[in-house]
């Protein structure tokens, strides 16, 4: 059985109170709203690349912890990288959150590891998910998206009573 | 008085034996990461006595064939106990006549059955449904479906923030072209307990039949649908402590004949050829096909189980537990309570000063605590409430205030987390 509560880390906390590169950006080069409707979460994720570069990417919403720290802790990863080596971390942390590979085969995690344990709680990975999926809508100018969307590798009917 | 003698006060109003009916759900048994699971979820579906549990498995070991078909001992046998049943849940809901009661897979179906078969027949382009923001989505979308369909207009009552109905602006949205009221009894995110007596009253003078979503109503209080005088009353049973994959239509006879069918196939009729098929009388015209039969004969036990301890005495025994959760989660600062309506149920939706509900969920139940938390299928009541969600713990005849404790101590250890 997980332990929920490794979950809820100091760096998870930390990143839900006070959330790096929180706002948005004037003139981005891509932009996109990401969609939760189990929770009716949304997070925004702005970018600005240039020469195939991230030199600013910034996030806004409201969500939970879990959706926060992801955010927060991705802007502050692929911040400065090419958009190739962010688009790598994405498929690495979709991967890793939805426990297809584990975080020991994802060379370029790194600290993005305390996000692991979201794998065996089914109705907290989409949470996790968000701001990458997000992050990946923007960058192939899909101006809305959906950790519902039918090409959703997570997609799964979660009942509501 | 000292906090700790009210709290002694208030724990000891009932002389309820909470834990000899705890003994007769097994399931209240298990641990949950490695703590006694505290169940606290029951507005979504309640837990299954063994009585029940015994019930289905006497059926199904010697009792089970097809039901209305067959001349041999065990059709016999099955069609009697499913009649049985009906029996049983009319009695349940002092229905005048058995034929008034017709099985559905749940609440949601006994909707969808008025929509079609009262709705799609009677209701027209410009007329008017009332319904109201309290509804969970099964009293709405089936409505807009039809809206949609026919060029009808929905109207909703508004509520204010402590969670109550507008009696007033209610009865200011009738007009002559207000054909059908759908109300709930309970709201499932809020646990108000709308007055829905008065609202039919104020419906009839005026010749608009009502529909009553029972779904939250039906597990906790005494319902006499001749005493409401409601035209229809829904429930499920899995919120009753039966099967899941029962409910019940309750309708006044002369609307259910006067209605279409709503399913076509075998038992809904009488005689069939190709140029002419004949309905059968209600309420097997709305029972197409092969019901679920031991679902049936199982919401039957569950319905006796709840009347051998008294619904008067459950309802008695849940509003202890919630002015006593009320009283205890007010207590904590940095907790909102939402839904403070004069006449509630024992349903507690809440918000966390600066946490999410659903990080809240992921905490409680690593401390065993089973609660909601998400939109509640009512996101009219969460636009109205501004918030995207809340958590929500719904309280059952064999909940404890011992496990009340547990989920004001779950709460402020979420607390104690986030600061
Ligand atoms: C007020 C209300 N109406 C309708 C329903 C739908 O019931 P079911 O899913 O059993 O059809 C529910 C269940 O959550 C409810 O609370």
């Amino acid at each position: 059985m997980a332990d929920y509560k490794s979950l809820y880390q100091e760096v998870i906390l930390d990143h839900n109170k006070k959330p790096r590169n929180y706002g948005t950006i004037e003139h981005p080069s891509h932009h996109a709203v990401g969609h939760n409707p189990l929770c009716g979460d949304h997070i925004t994720v702005d970018v600005v690349v240039d020469e195939g570069r991230i030199n600013n990417i910034a996030f806004q919403g409201e969500s939970c912890a879990i959706c926060k720290a992801s955010a927060s802790m991705m802007t502050t990863s692929v911040k400065g990288k090419t958009r190739e080596e962010a688009e790598t971390l994405i498929q690495e942390f979709l991967a890793m959150a939805t426990g297809k590979l584990s975080h020991e085969n994802c060379p370029h995690i790194g600290r993005l590891a305390v996000f692991a344990g979201v794998s065996d709680l089914p109705t907290r990975v989409k949470c996790a998910i968000l701001p990458w999926h997000t992050l990946n809508g923007a960058f192939n100018a899909v101006a809305s998206t959906s950790t519902e969307a039918e090409e959703d590798p997570m997609h799964a009917p979660i009942g509501d009573a | 008085m000292s906090a700790n003698q009210t709290t002694q006060k208030i724990r000891s109003t009932s002389a309820f034996d909470v834990e000899r009916i705890r003994a007769d759900f097994p399931i209240l048994k298990l641990k949950v990461n490695d703590k006694p699971l505290v169940y606290l979820d029951n507005a979504a579906s309640s837990q299954m006595p063994q009585q029940v549990i015994d019930r289905l498995v006497y059926y199904q070991t010697k009792q089970h064939a097809n039901i209305h078909r067959g001349v041999h001992y065990l059709s016999e046998v099955a069609t009697s106990e499913f009649e049985e049943a009906r029996r049983k849940l009319q009695r349940f809901i002092n229905a005048n006549e058995d034929r008034e009661v017709i099985f559905t897979s749940g609440t949601t179906e006994a909707i969808n059955l008025v929509m079609h078969g009262y709705g799609r027949k009677f209701i027209g382009a410009g007329d008017e449904i009332i319904l109201t923001t309290l509804e969970h989505h099964a009293n709405i979308v089936p409505w807009q479906m039809l809206a949609e369909e026919k060029g009808a207009k929905i109207r909703v009552v508004p509520i204010n923030d402590a969670g109550e109905l507008l009696i007033d602006e209610y009865e200011k949205l009738f007009n002559d072209r207000t054909k059908f009221v759908g109300v709930t009894h309970v709201s499932n995110a809020l646990g108000s307990i709308n007055p829905i007596k008065e609202m039919i009253a104020f419906a009839h003078a005026r010749g608009v039949p009502v529909l009553v979503d029972g779904a939250q109503a039906a597990p906790h209080t005494k319902i006499d649908v001749q005493d409401l005088n409601c035209d229809f009353y829904a429930f499920s049973g899995h919120k009753l402590c039966g099967p899941t994959g029962i409910g019940i239509l309750y309708g006044r006879a002369e609307l259910l004949e006067s209605m279409q069918p709503f399913k076509g196939g075998g038992d809904m009729i009488l005689s069939v050829t190709f140029e002419k098929t004949t309905y059968n009388t209600i309420p097997h015209k709305f029972e197409a096909g092969t019901p679920p039969i031991s679902a049936a004969i199982g919401l039957g036990a569950a319905v006796d189980y709840l009347s051998a301890i008294g619904m008067d005495a459950i309802a008695a025994h849940e509003l202890d537990l919630l002015k006593y959760a009320t009283g205890q989660i007010s207590s904590i600062a940095g907790v909102r309570v939402m839904g403070t309506a004069e006449h509630k149920a024992a349903v507690l939706s809440f918000a966390v000063d600066g946490v999410h509900p659903h990080d809240i969920g992921t905490l409680l139940n690593q401390e065993g605590i089973a609660v909601r938390t998400g939109h509640h299928c009512a996101q009219p009541v969460m636009q109205r409430l501004h918030v995207p969600a809340t958590s929500r713990a719904s309280f059952a005849f064999y909940n404890t205030m011992d496990e009340v404790d547990a989920l004001i101590a779950g709460i402020r250890t979420v607390q104690k987390i986030f600061t």
